[in-house]
């Protein structure tokens, strides 16, 4: 089987790889490029724990093909914290036990930077309704929203 | 063991630390499951049977081994026969021996180089079926011409002429029925149903598994409980237990499902045959369709109340359905119903049937969350029926210390008095409604297990300790065994790093279940800690050239003590772990245990809905959480496990079930169509932590992880039936139901 050739950028770095055709950009990342915090909870974009940011887009990269990610930008839960210095959605996620198993946490995390990065200044419903899209079987959620909402006050203050 | 001091001023224990596994998990840095992977590595892929019953005549596998890539094919021809029936269940579970059981049950399996070759070689395997008549709902299965899924499985003391599917018979109670019915002022008989549902861990199972020609082996993989992984696996593939080591990954969420083997053993037949490692991923749809799911149940309820509430008799008859397997969870339900009471008659019986339905795994509390239901769903229909407040009648009937259990024991202090205090005290019980909207309340319990457990302790040269326990921790147990430890060491959290050791370095462990970590390995830890004190104290007391008595353990150093006091500096952790090597060597406590007195758990929830009588749907407005934790340490972490455990019970309540179609095969294996609850599903969940020692603990500590799923079901059943005036008697009330009780 031939193989497609695709060049892009992952986390700020320039990225090249082979994919089949029919693979998903999730198992390249995960299986190739060895970028596991990016996870697969159902493969068939209901749970969110996959989701990446494609060109700054909010995305199940389950379902976007590996071929689709060429010439273009892809963020992963890798890319969220700057060197030793964590996001303040990742360091809110600690200081309110956002997390158990924390599966869904890089899904969570991803999503979560998108909502911020469109909507500032979110209401506890605005936070539950954007991330309707990612379970979480462990936490009942309350405590992810509560996160979410001190990330965004944080951030505003800069 | 004992509770050390009901006044003792905690330290460590209480306070809100960082989790030692946290920032791995926020950066993308913790292995999992599916994460791992070796050089040379294979991809497994696994066959399952489309058919829900069906006589496997013959495989045929060799096209697929001819398919470039494929390193490797097994079927039941590659495992050994079981040392014991429980456990050949659990092979046959992973693979189909001489019957397909349930639609998704596995028949063969491949390794190749990559995932679609071994894809595309599972399309090669040619099964010849023979397909049997199957049954997958409790009615059908009890009838007398039901198709036998398991020959000769009939429980042993079910009277004659009980139906072969039928695996286990129990009964529990005391006091003279006839009697207590006799003296109420009212008497109802209710049946209920609840669905089957699915523990919904988002992450699937997973293994990396490594077998080499001396019989040596390497797994790797997510389960609560990798001590019984290798027991298992071991006997499967005849190998010793000792050359089997398996090492927990990080685990994506269980609550009772990865508490036995799914694909392990088959990675490793893979392994075995094909020479190299082997890795096994299951699809979402794999999850669903062969591995959980609870139990389904059809439950009769009769109880007698007197007119100011008070319980005369209280019976119930459940009936479970656990899958193609024996499954004894009848009896966790049995024992659990009428645990909330106290009640001079009461008797729980039950049965479980086997039906063309995945193998049971145990869901947080098995088996008790649709006996309370039932029970605490007729216990509000008397309260209505009567006009009594049903917390009013809970606190009227509730069992205290001194209580003669149902299911036999005498309860010692427990909290469920308090925890209903609590909840009649709070705002949440005297908010006011408007219409269309309910409140509901209801009682849950769970048992709490403590079990096998081994724990290290190590004292390192600058005096900062490694705790080495065996407990795949799920929710933050890491920390909350740090904590303990830091506690009675008199040392500061982060001097303090707790791993979880793989099977080769540690001695025994039990699963990662019953709530039983937080209470057995930080009993175990806090022995281990006692042992090391008197290792530190009897070196110092060398030093010193005073008797190892006259020396005392306080706030992290070793103090002369009685006729010595003050006759020496005292000398910290730090300075003892630095001389060490000239005191006799490196020092350690260890502790082994099978820990009793786990002490039971009881829970209260609250909640408020409105159902909307065009669509039927119910809205949550309000829930709150009553919980005893008997001491929190780690307080987070325990809101963790009531906020969850109640969302999961809503989710069941509400919205989750498994459905069979005509054809036996499970119609909805994804996360659309199986929805379980997402954030704006719901408010916030409110806590409120109650703190009664269990009086079988150091510092008081009970189990905090299960009692939280039982109330919600009948919680949210109460609730609803208030906010429409009808009340439904099946799980789950989705709009379509709720719209027919409307219509009446
Ligand atoms: S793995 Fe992509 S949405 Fe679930
Ligand atoms: S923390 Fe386990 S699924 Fe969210």
């Amino acid at each position: 089987m031939s193989r497609i050739h695709v060049r892009t950028t992952i986390n700020g770095d320039a990225v090249e790889y082979l994919c089949e055709a029919g693979q998903s950009l999730l198992d390249v990342l995960r299986d190739d490029l060895g970028l596991t915090g990016t996870k697969e909870g159902c493969g068939t974009g209901d749970c969110g724990a996959c989701s990446v940011l494609l060109d700054g887009r909010l995305v199940c990269s389950c379902l976007v093909l590996a071929a689709e990610a060429d010439q273009r930008s892809v963020e992963t839960v890798e890319g969220l914290a700057d060197g030793d210095r964590l996001h303040p959605l990742q360091q809110k996620f600690l200081d309110h036990a956002a997390l158990q198993c924390g599966i869904c946490t890089p899904g969570f995390l991803v999503a979560a930077r998108a909502l911020l990065e469109k909507n500032p200044t979110p209401s506890e419903t605005d936070v539950r309704y954007w991330l309707a899209g990612n379970l979480c079987r462990c936490t009942g959620y309350d405590k992810i929203v509560a996160a979410v909402m001190d990330a965004a006050a944080q951030m505003r203050k800069g | 063991m004992a509770l050390d001091d009901r006044k003792r001023a905690f330290k460590v224990v209480g306070t809100r630390v960082p989790r030692p596994d946290g920032i791995d998990k926020v950066t993308g840095r913790a292995l999992y499951g599916a994460d791992m992977s070796a050089p040379g590595m294979l991809h497994g892929a696994i066959l399952r049977s489309p058919h829900a019953h069906a006589r496997i005549r013959a495989i045929d596998t060799s096209r697929a081994e001819a398919l470039p890539g494929v390193k490797a094919v097994v079927t039941s021809a590659d495992f050994c026969r079981a040392k014991h029936s429980f456990n050949q269940d659990a092979l046959d579970h992973c693979m189909a021996r001489e019957k397909a059981l349930y639609d998704g049950h596995a028949v063969a399996a491949v390794a190749a180089t990559s995932k679609s070759a071994a894809r595309a070689a599972l399309e090669l395997i040619a099964v010849e079926y023979e397909v049997l008549p199957h049954v997958t709902e409790i009615e059908d299965a009890l009838k007398p011409d039901a198709p036998v899924v398991q020959e000769d499985r009939r429980a042993r003391n079910a009277p004659e002429g009980t139906h072969p599917n039928v695996t286990h018979v129990v009964s529990f109670g005391h006091g003279d029925l006839e009697a207590g019915f006799a003296r109420a002022d009212r008497v109802i008989e209710r049946s209920f149903r609840t669905a089957a549902t699915h523990q919904g861990y988002i992450e699937p199972h997973a293994c990396l598994a490594s077998v080499t020609p001396d019989g040596r082996g390497e797994l790797w993989c997510c389960t609560q409980g990798h001590y019984y992984v290798r027991e298992l696996c071991a006997d499967f593939l005849g190998m010793d237990t000792s050359q089997l080591r398996v090492t927990a990954s990080e685990i994506g969420g269980g609550f009772g499902g990865k508490t036995t083997v799914t694909i392990e053993p088959v990675a490793l037949a893979l392994s075995r045959k094909a020479g190299r490692p082997v890795k096994l991923v299951m699809s979402r749809d794999e999850v669903f369709r062969a591995s959980g799911p609870t139990v389904s149940s059809w439950s009769d309820i009769k109880i007698g109340m007197t007119r100011d509430g008070r319980i005369t008799a209280a019976q119930a008859m459940l009936r479970y359905q656990g899958g193609a397997f024996p499954c004894g969870t009848v009896e966790l339900g049995a024992m659990s119903a009428f645990a909330a009471y106290d009640l001079e008659a009461v008797r729980a019986d039950g049965i479980n049937v086997m039906t063309n339905r995945p193998r049971q795994a145990a869901y947080r509390a098995p088996g008790a969350p649709m006996a309370i239901y039932a029970v605490e769903s007729t216990v509000d229909e008397l309260c209505q029926e009567l006009g009594l407040d049903p917390l009013e009648v809970r606190l009227k009937n509730a069992a205290r210390k001194g209580t003669k259990s149902a299911y036999g024991p005498t309860f010692d202090d427990i909290g469920l008095v308090a925890t209903l205090e609590a909840a009649k005290a709070h705002p949440h019980y005297a908010a006011p409604l408007c219409p269309n909207q309910g409140r509901g309340l209801s009682c849950g319990f769970w048992f709490n297990f403590g079990g096998n457990t081994c724990v290290t302790l190590n004292l390192d040269a600058d005096g900062t300790v490694g705790v080495t326990e065996g407990n795949p921790d799920i929710g933050g147990s890491r920390a909350s065994i740090s904590m303990m430890a830091a506690e009675e060491l008199g040392i500061p959290y982060d001097k303090v790093r707790t791993i979880v050791a793989d099977t080769a370095s540690l001695g025994f462990n039990d699963v990662t279940d019953g709530s039983r970590v937080t209470f057995a390995v930080g009993l175990a830890t806090i022995e281990a800690a006692r042992d090391m004190i008197r290792k530190m104290c009897a070196r110092v007391a060398k030093i010193w050239d005073i008797d190892e008595e006259a020396v005392i353990w306080e706030d992290g150093c070793a103090r002369p003590a009685g006729p010595n006091a003050g006759d020496f500096e005292p000398m910290s952790i730090a300075e003892i772990a630095a001389i060490a090597n000239k005191t006799g060597g490196p020092i350690a406590g260890h502790h082994e245990v099978n820990a009793d007195g786990a002490g039971v758990s009881f829970g209260v929830h609250l909640v408020d809905v409105e159902v909307d009588p065009e669509t039927g749907h119910t809205k949550i407005l309000r829930y709150t959480v009553f919980q005893d934790a008997g001491k929190a340490v780690h307080p987070d972490y325990v809101e963790g496990q009531m906020q969850g455990g109640a969302v999961q019970g809503i989710g069941w309540a509400l919205n989750e079930e498994y459905i069979y179609g005509e054809d036996g095969r499970l119609q909805n294996p994804g996360f659309l169509d199986y929805r379980i609850p997402v954030a704006s599903d719901l408010p916030k969940i409110d806590t409120v932590i109650l703190e009664i020692p269990n009086p079988g603990h150091p510092y008081g500590v009970r189990g905090v992880g299960e009692t939280s799923i039982v109330p919600p079901l009948a919680a949210l059943s109460n609730a609803v039936a208030r906010a429409i005036g009808a009340r439904l008697h099946e799980l789950p009330m989705s709009p379509p139901r709720i719209l027919q009780a409307l219509k009446g």
